[in-house]
């Protein structure tokens, strides 16, 4: 990952996958054109069910199932902003990035989660929300959000905020 | 009826020339397998540039091998999707010049609908009404096909293809690659009841698949005994060494369990499909098509059902643009006239069926 300091981190733990896909659609219905949530975890930690839950807070129609996208590597669908579901799975590192033609959904209009986004390496976006997701248990996850840039961190206050209220 | 078939949705780039939708003069294909394979598949942006690269060529040869130059041809098929949308471009802005500059018909088709009648191309087609699985790293999808024209997607995967799941779940018990191929052999020696991994059937009624949850019922399990909680990291090996030596049973166990889970739900939707829409035939394409017990199984269960299960040779399974001239034949056959040339690739299309 890109060596800098987050200006916000914050933990939630969830108890199953629909407080996990919850929490995101939470967070889906706060994002704006630009920005990117990077998920990073393991096998089974649960990023694509995280981005299933992004999708329906973006208003992606219900008509169609967020799938894995390591496979295609990017999937996109209609929503209140065009959402680019990418998955960096079959990336072994940063140098291979270049050749990807990623850097303009990075920099688009829309607004874009990254599964196993660590492979950026250097390239990650110095703008974005990290969404770091460990096993507690076999249903229970401890979700750790790192705000790298003002704009993430404003995105994450106003996540915080809607657990306060 | 002579139809040019062209297909670049995503690693292959091909052209075929057939005959009534079922005879085919040529068919060529360009892999890019090699361009793809140190990235374990393939690279969106790798692949429209070879796709350039190669189109032209690739178009000529099949025209050439079919003995035919453009003007014997009727109409001109092109695959508008679901794909890599770099890739697809190339192919449709070629199909719609070739189009525009002999003032032959194009109809745009879609690429899994012609995976379906590739099975027609086989030389005793399958009987409608058929129940088709297409099953690969990409798809897991059922259809209802009741005549060429009138093909219904009746369920599908909700996450993970079941051809990922084998992929993911070989790569995290560091089994190597395809993980398709090495699960299959390694379960040949394991015991497919040593460890009960849940089968998602979703709700009553549903044809729709889920395999995310059987690949994290792995992990799950694996992580009972190897702590792997270290961060980013892809599958368990890289942080604890010999994971064999640390698991309470064979790995060829898990293989076998793991493959039993995702086997009987395949099997388990594709019966029920069947029944439900009185088919007389099943066919099953795609990659992992080639799983020995997913075949044995299901030609137990086609048996007991007394329906004939068919099995496409395995040139007409993978990316081809016979199937894609099959598609549009039919196609023309229904509409009798061709698109306008305003069509644009398409990703995917929703994906809600009339199963779920």
């Amino acid at each position: 990952m890109r060596n800098e300091r987050p200006l916000r981190t914050w933990e939630r733990r969830t108890e199953s996958p629909e407080q996990t896909q919850s929490l995101a659609e939470r967070l889906g219905r706060l994002l704006q054109p630009g920005d990117v949530v990077a998920l990073v975890g393991e096998l089974g930690s649960g990023k694509t069910l995280f981005s299933q839950g992004l999708a329906r807070g973006l208003e992606v129609p219900e008509t169609f199932y967020i799938t894995s996208p390591t496979f295609p590597m990017i999937n996109e669908y209609p929503g209140r902003i065009p959402f680019y579901h990418m998955d960096l799975y079959r990336v072994d590192s940063a140098a291979e990035f270049t050749e990807l033609g990623i850097e303009e959904i990075l920099y688009g209009q829309g607004t874009v989660a990254i599964e196993w986004a660590e492979r950026l390496g250097e390239n990650l976006p110095e703008e974005r929300l990290e969404v770091h997701l460990a096993f507690n248990d076999e249903t229970g996850r401890s979700l750790t959000f790192h705000a790298f840039g003002v704009k993430a961190k404003k995105l994450l206050d106003s996540l915080i905020q809607v657990f306060r209220d | 009826m002579i139809v040019l078939g062209i297909e670049s949705s995503c690693d292959e780039t091909a052209a075929a020339v057939v005959e009534d939708g079922h005879r085919i003069l040529s068919s060529v294909v360009a892999s890019q397998t090699a361009i793809h394979s140190p990235y374990g598949g393939v690279v969106p942006e790798l692949a429209s540039r070879q796709h350039v690269k190669v189109i032209v060529p690739v178009v000529s040869e099949a025209l050439q091998r079919a003995g035919l130059d453009l003007s014997a041809v009727d109409a001109i098929a092109v695959t508008q999707g679901p794909g890599l949308v770099g890739s697809l471009l190339v192919g449709i802005g070629v199909a719609k010049g070739l189009a525009y500059a002999s003032g032959k018909p194009l109809v745009a088709v879609n690429h899994l609908e012609g995976h379906i009648l590739a099975a027609f191309l086989e030389e005793s087609p399958p009987s409608f009404p058929v129940i088709a699985l297409v099953v690969s790293g990409g798809h897991t999808n059922l259809y209802a096909v009741n005549n060429y024209s009138n093909v219904t997607l009746v369920g599908r995967t909700r996450d993970d293809a079941a051809g990922e799941a084998f992929d993911k779940v070989a790569k995290f018990l560091d089994l190597g690659y395809p993980g398709g191929v090495v699960i299959d052999e390694l379960a040949r020696s394991g015991n497919p009841s040593a460890i009960s991994f849940p089968r998602a059937y979703l709700e009553k009624d549903s044809l729709d698949f889920s395999f995310s949850g059987i690949k994290t019922a792995v992990v799950n399990f694996v992580r009972k005994y190897v702590d792997s909680n270290k961060g980013g990291s892809i599958g368990i090996s890289e942080n604890n060494g010999d994971l064999a030596k640390q698991l309470p049973v064979q790995l060829a166990d898990i293989a076998a369990s793991f493959q039993e889970a995702v086997v009987d739900v395949l099997v388990a939707k594709t019966c029920s499909a069947a029944q439900r829409f009185d088919a007389r035939q099943v066919v099953v394409a795609g990659g992992v098509a080639a799983n020995s017990r997913l075949r044995e199984r299901l030609r137990e269960e086609m048996a007991r059902l007394g329906l004939p299960l068919m099995l496409p040779r395995a040139e007409l399974c993978t990316d081809n643009a016979a199937m894609v001239a099959a598609a549009g034949f039919h196609q023309l056959e229904k509409t009798g006239g061709s698109w306008d040339f305003d069509f644009d690739a398409i990703s995917r299309w929703p994906d809600k069926t009339a199963g779920s």
